[in-house]
């Protein structure tokens, strides 16, 4: 269901036509006094409008920008789809009076629009329909915090709530928890942009940001789509991987242990990580290597030649010493790697840095990560992590959130729909 | 919740006739014929919604198309919203205001031809509405056609700050208003 598809013709003509439909529209707008039989009389007369042409007819679009992903489905899509090029992660709180009802609603209200953006429709009531035309293989995928669960009187997962504390830890509440998420993803930052402005005024009725976090890799089309992301370290971030389309993938990350109105679902688990690019900055080439435990240039660990090469843990140097040494952070990560990994599904980030402060960035990893328990899954491998881990004197996570993913839905169906 | 696949982004091709009219997400009843001859008996409609509201007055919205081979007047509406309920036009008036008020005879709809209903345009004025219409409610709007027949549509309601349609005779009167009410003496029959 996440494959990114071939869209129909007619869907594309009708993109081009929006085009020309704008000046059509205009064109009827002023005519209104003639009546609306001024609309059906237009009939075989429009035409693209003659001026400022910036047109179509010699422009041919890229998949990864005219490509819609399904959105109904058995899962949400922006899981198991290949990772866009740009996201913006929302947290709402509910307002206080929100019920079950009104959960009910909104959930109905966003489904709509989500359905309908993703495939490069305008939604409903959209203000600025000329936005979602180009549907970049955007997916939009909800979760729910502890909050929701309650409201429909279900049980929620064990798991769902704060990570325990890490001693690494520096949380800022401005980047940790909420009701509801929204993960809005896609080849182009001004769909991403439209979509989460068009579901953020739907939710006001029902809920209100409580932090919203924005990410990029590279942009689409760049480098091979199944390459692993790189983070402003310069290292390969999300290597071993499980990769989509497999039973690994499948066991990774699609809950089963769960209530049953979470089957098919799954967990989210976003770390907000700061990083250190001016300390990093002081560190040699090799340094860098030995901390992560891999090269730079193609991630292959110390002991392999390339990235896929399964890391030797055992294996020494001429002077007895471990080649990924004890602090390396592909070790610690490796040695407490339950047998089914969490996938992972980052994006940099790149804030407006402080003024008058004496670092030039402001940045970091949206460490967003997919796993069917986060109790068996991820806190083991972060556990380890924070006790001995050397990238930690560059990394700092500031954000921490939990939410559960439920399944997709069918059409005429809403995301949340088996919580009732 | 999407009730039918077409889309906004048809309507420039549906205006251009460039399409044929496949599925419709409407029913239908003629009085005293309840058989189903062929998809393109009556008005289709898609993309419809409300405006959300406290009380007061608020409009539908949405896409009609006459997908037969002659034109169709809807005549009259009703909706589960509240007992009043007008078919509106917008029009630009002497002093050249934009400004909104019942149109004469109904929208007919050519062969063919499609009538967009939305904020700024024509519409379906709901008035009286006494019990908050929320994001995510449903409304049922019935048309009634000039044959006798009646076509029903479910929209649904979303928050919506824009439509600050002008009635015509009073400037400030807006679709959020529910304090004014809806006075015939004000309407510009």
């Amino acid at each position: 269901m996440s494959e990114p598809v071939e869209p129909d013709t007619s869907r594309r003509l009708s993109r081009r036509h929006l085009l020309w439909g704008g000046a059509a529209a205009a064109g009827v707008g002023a005519a209104t006094a003639a009546g609306v039989s001024i609309v059906g009389g237009i009939a075989g007369s429009v035409a693209p409008p003659s001026s400022g042409a910036a047109t179509t007819a010699d422009f041919t679009p890229q998949e990864a920008f005219e490509g819609a992903v399904p959105f109904y489905g058995t899962h949400q899509a922006g899981i198991e789809t290949p990772a866009q090029s740009n996201a913006v992660f929302v947290s709402l709180d509910l307002r206080d009076d929100v019920d079950a009802s009104g959960l009910r609603r909104l959930m109905s209200v966003v489904t709509d629009d989500a359905a309908r953006l993703t495939a490069g429709q305008p939604a409903l009531a959209d203000s600025e329909p000329e936005l979602a035309v180009i549907p970049a293989q955007l997916t939009v995928t909800f979760g729910f915090g502890p909050r929701v669960v309650e409201l429909a009187g279900k049980a929620a997962p064990a798991w769902l709530g704060p990570l325990p504390a890490f001693g690494i830890d520096k949380l800022d509440p401005a980047y940790c928890d909420g009701d509801l998420l929204i993960q809005i993803a896609a080849n182009d930052p001004l769909t991403v942009t439209h979509a989460a402005r068009m579901l953020l005024k739907d939710a006001r009725s029902f809920a209100l940001p409580r932090w919203s976090q924005s990410g990029f890799r590279r942009a689409a089309g760049a480098e091979n789509p199944a390459a692993t992301m790189r983070n402003l370290f310069g290292q390969l971030d999300g290597t071993g991987n499980p990769s989509p389309g497999t039973t690994e993938f499948s066991e990774a990350v699609w809950s089963t242990d769960v209530p049953s109105w979470l089957e098919g679902g799954t967990s989210f688990v976003l770390r907000r990580i700061a990083m250190d690019l001016d300390g990093w900055d002081k560190i040699d080439r090799l340094g860098r290597e030995e901390t992560i435990g891999r090269t730079l240039d193609t991630g292959a660990p110390l002991t392999g030649t390339v990235e896929g090469d399964e890391p030797d843990l055992e294996t020494k140097d001429r002077l007895g010493f471990p080649v990924i040494p004890a602090f390396a952070h592909v070790r610690r990560a490796k040695e407490n790697e339950a047998a089914t990994k969490m996938f992972r599904r980052g994006y940099n980030y790149d804030d407006t840095v402080l003024t008058g402060a004496e670092s030039v960035s402001n940045s970091g990893l949206l460490f967003a990560a997919f796993q069917a328990d986060v109790d068996t899954q991820f806190v083991p491998v972060q556990k380890a992590l924070d006790t001995l881990d050397l990238l930690n004197t560059w990394t700092t996570p500031v954000g921490s959130a939990v939410f559960a993913i439920p399944p997709g839905c069918q059409e005429g169906g809403y995301i949340g729909d088996t919580l009732f | 919740m999407i009730r039918t696949k077409k889309s906004f982004s048809l309507i420039a091709v549906l205006a251009a006739g460039a399409l044929a009219l496949a599925g419709c997400s409407t029913t239908a009843s003629t009085d005293g014929d309840d058989s189903m001859e062929s998809t393109a008996t009556t008005l289709t409609t898609s993309d419809t919604w409300v405006k959300a509201i406290d009380s007061g007055m608020t409009a539908a919205f949405g896409m009609v198309e006459n997908p037969t081979d002659h034109d169709i007047t809807i005549v009259s509406a009703t909706t589960s919203a509240s007992d009043m309920t007008e078919l509106h036009e917008t029009l630009e008036n002497e002093s050249g205001d934009m400004v909104m008020q019942p149109i004469e005879g109904g929208f007919t709809i050519p062969a063919g031809g499609m009538l967009m209903l939305e904020p700024g345009g024509n519409h379906i004025m709901i008035m009286g509405v006494a019990d908050p219409i929320l994001a995510g409610d449903d409304v049922t709007v019935t048309l009634t056609l000039d044959d006798g027949s009646t076509l029903e549509f479910t929209a649904p309601a979303k928050d919506y700050s824009g439509a600050n349609e002008n009635y015509e005779g009073d400037d400030d009167m807006d679709l959020d208003n529910g304090d004014m009410g809806h006075d015939d003496t004000e309407m510009d029959e």
